[in-house]
């Protein structure tokens, strides 16, 4: 009698700790859902109201309701693709020597430290990129130092971190077997990393590298301060980085405050979330399924240790 | 080892993310304890203190309104007024919205803005307040000294872009402006870049660098020696900022922005700042707004380098 009671309260207690799991999982998913129908509730009437002709337009200045998002759109992906050229091939590297040259005690110094610099708020580094990178640029030429260059390179800056910290640990995940072998067989040390690390690491990668993006293409404040906020479309003649943009964050951000609820104007920079939003929701998918393409589960697990 | 040192990551990480979070916690404790205090404060000063007016808008108004607001503490202890600025359109969209009790203007309400504010139940009544010059400015290297609005529209609009066409260096221009929610913004395209003609439908050249304040402008304008910018007369530092004569067409006089050159309407670029309340102002913002307009008010808007009511 006694034990199927103290199992009855096992059972209990197992079915409360079950739901409570249950929840925590289909909290996030709920969340995410909740915040997409009051985007799409928001923001839909931008695509209904506003002509899509319009919305394709090259000029955005919404007080004489010139919505064309081109040079918003433009201005995003100038930044985020500068910062990601700039980003990805010295944040590989930093990882490479971390995980595979450093000693012990270097990486045990230097890898808190890059995480720290991943906690620096972003308008911290918006007021660095203003004072001290923008006059910089300014002297390499260009005509003004608050460009799409200036912005690339604060962004890269902040996506460093993650992209460092995340393929440090897939490169860590690469059982040492892989390496030994790879020696054994002759292979010198560059060889074993080219050859035979980085591609077991691959799925770590591809996830570092697409949320580099991910913060890189989301980051509002620090762009804002030092893109000139000129929702220009920058011509190759002129330099194509060279110049100022502005982006779609920064749009959002600087033009909230101003619209009255319900107008023309709100929806379209709720819009605006809606194009973010699916961007963002691309490139996730896209490595995921990158991710998935070769070993699966297992790797992305291991990625994530 | 190597098991080792993932443990003592992980570890380091656990305790990383406590200490921030206790942080977190303890800015928010501060924060909180700060606003009980000050309020502790008010009401220790003013026992009665009941009355609060909220008092947002324009950036060119924000440091008038706040040597307003802080003299007039003494004046009328029992009433707090909080003052934020963020732009003529934000205050205007605020008392739309109807979450303020003063929105501060450097523009004129538009009629679609009015329309809205009826259609929310509220009926804007404008107070004028003070009255500004806009001052257009360049870096002190710059050897141009005087333009006409016709010039400013061209250069503002692209169709002049470099500066040896109005008599300078042959060098690109720079076109600094403030945001599209400054009332600043919206005044310089009505007056400047369509030269106050009602059917002319100009706009700012796209490559326009829009910056989200006052200081946003001339602090680019000083490390850039091409750039050209426009700011309210009492934000203009003349030791660091060139300030430019301005004719209104090539045939009229060039004048230099002054308190004296403003009021005597010579200036082109004067313009009126405005204080907008929801119906007419009752009980305390109606005497805050009386005070504003009586002596005292106006002596304050003269000390602050703007121009003061005739």
């Amino acid at each position: 009698m006694t034990t199927s009671k103290a199992e009855n309260g096992r059972n209990l207690k197992e079915a409360i700790i079950e739901g409570l799991i249950w929840f925590s999982g289909i909290s996030a998913i709920l969340i995410i859902a909740l915040i997409f129908i009051f985007l799409l509730k928001e923001g839909a009437p931008a695509f209904v109201n506003v002509p899509i002709s319009s919305l394709l337009g090259r000029r955005w200045y919404p007080i004489e309701d010139l919505f064309g998002l081109l040079p918003l759109l433009i201005g995003s992906l100038l930044v985020t693709v500068g910062a990601v050229v700039i980003a990805v091939p010295l944040g590989l590297i930093t990882a490479v020597y971390l995980g595979e040259f450093a000693p012990t005690w270097q990486r045990e110094l230097l890898k808190p430290l890059i995480e720290v610099l991943a906690g620096i708020p972003s308008i911290v580094l918006g007021f660095l990129g203003w004072v001290v990178l923008a006059p910089l640029v300014q002297n390499m030429g260009a005509s003004t130092g608050l460009t799409a260059f200036t912005g690339a390179l604060i962004l890269a800056y902040m996506s460093l971190p993650t992209i460092i910290s995340i393929t440090e640990d897939a490169l860590y995940a690469v059982p040492n077997e892989y390496r030994d072998g790879a020696l054994a067989i002759g292979a010198t040390q560059w060889q074993t990393i080219w050859r035979v690390v980085l591609p077991a690491a691959r799925s770590g990668i591809v996830i570092a590298v697409m949320l580099g993006i991910g913060r890189a293409i989301g980051e509002t404040m620090a762009v804002m301060m030092v893109t000139g906020n000129a929702a220009n479309i920058p011509s190759w003649r002129t330099g194509l980085f060279f110049q100022p943009v502005r982006t779609m964050t920064a749009t959002i951000a600087a033009e909230m405050g101003e619209v009255a609820q319900g107008s023309v104007h709100y929806s379209v920079l709720f819009g605006i979330g809606i194009v973010l939003f699916l961007i963002t929701f691309a490139i996730n998918s896209l490595a995921t399924r990158f991710v998935s393409g070769g070993d699966g589960r297992a790797t992305r697990r291991r990625a994530q240790l | 080892m190597k098991k080792r040192y993932l443990g003592n990551q992980k570890q380091h990480r656990f305790s990383l993310f406590l200490f921030l979070l206790l942080l977190v916690l303890t800015a928010c404790g501060n924060a909180a304890s700060g606003s009980e205090s000050a309020n502790d404060t008010d009401t220790a000063v003013s026992p009665s203190a009941s009355k609060a007016i909220q008092n947002k808008g324009s950036d060119t108004l924000v440091n008038i309104a706040l040597a307003w607001a802080e003299a007039y503490r003494e004046v009328d202890p029992s009433v707090s007024i909080a003052v934020t600025g963020g732009g003529s359109g934000t205050g205007i969209a605020a008392l739309i919205n109807g979450t303020v009790d003063i929105a501060n203007a450097s523009r004129a309400m538009k009629d679609s803005e009015i329309e809205e504010a009826r259609a929310n139940g509220i009926e804007p009544v404008e107070h004028v307040v003070a009255i500004d010059a806009l001052a257009v400015i360049l870096h002190p290297d710059n050897p141009v000294s005087q333009l006409t609005i016709p010039q400013l529209a061209d250069i503002y609009t692209g169709r002049i872009t470099n500066w040896k066409d109005v008599g300078g260096n042959d060098a690109p221009i720079v076109l600094l402006s403030r945001e599209t929610n400054s009332g600043t913004h919206v005044y310089f395209l009505e007056e400047v870049v369509r030269r106050g003609e009602k059917d002319n439908e100009d706009i700012f050249a796209p490559q326009t660098l829009l910056m989200p304040s006052s200081v946003g402008i001339t602090s680019e304008l000083r490390r850039n020696p091409n750039a050209i910018g426009y700011d309210g007369l009492g934000y203009v530092d003349p030791a660091h900022e060139k300030v430019l004569a301005i004719a209104a067409d090539a045939d009229s006089p060039y004048v230099l922005p002054t308190v004296a050159t403003a009021s005597a309407e010579e200036y082109p670029l004067a313009r009126n700042l405005y204080m907008y309340t929801a119906g007419e102002p009752q009980g305390a913002v109606a005497e805050y707004l009386t005070w504003i307009l009586g002596p005292a008010g106006q002596e304050i808007v003269a000390k602050l380098g703007f121009v003061p009511l005739p």
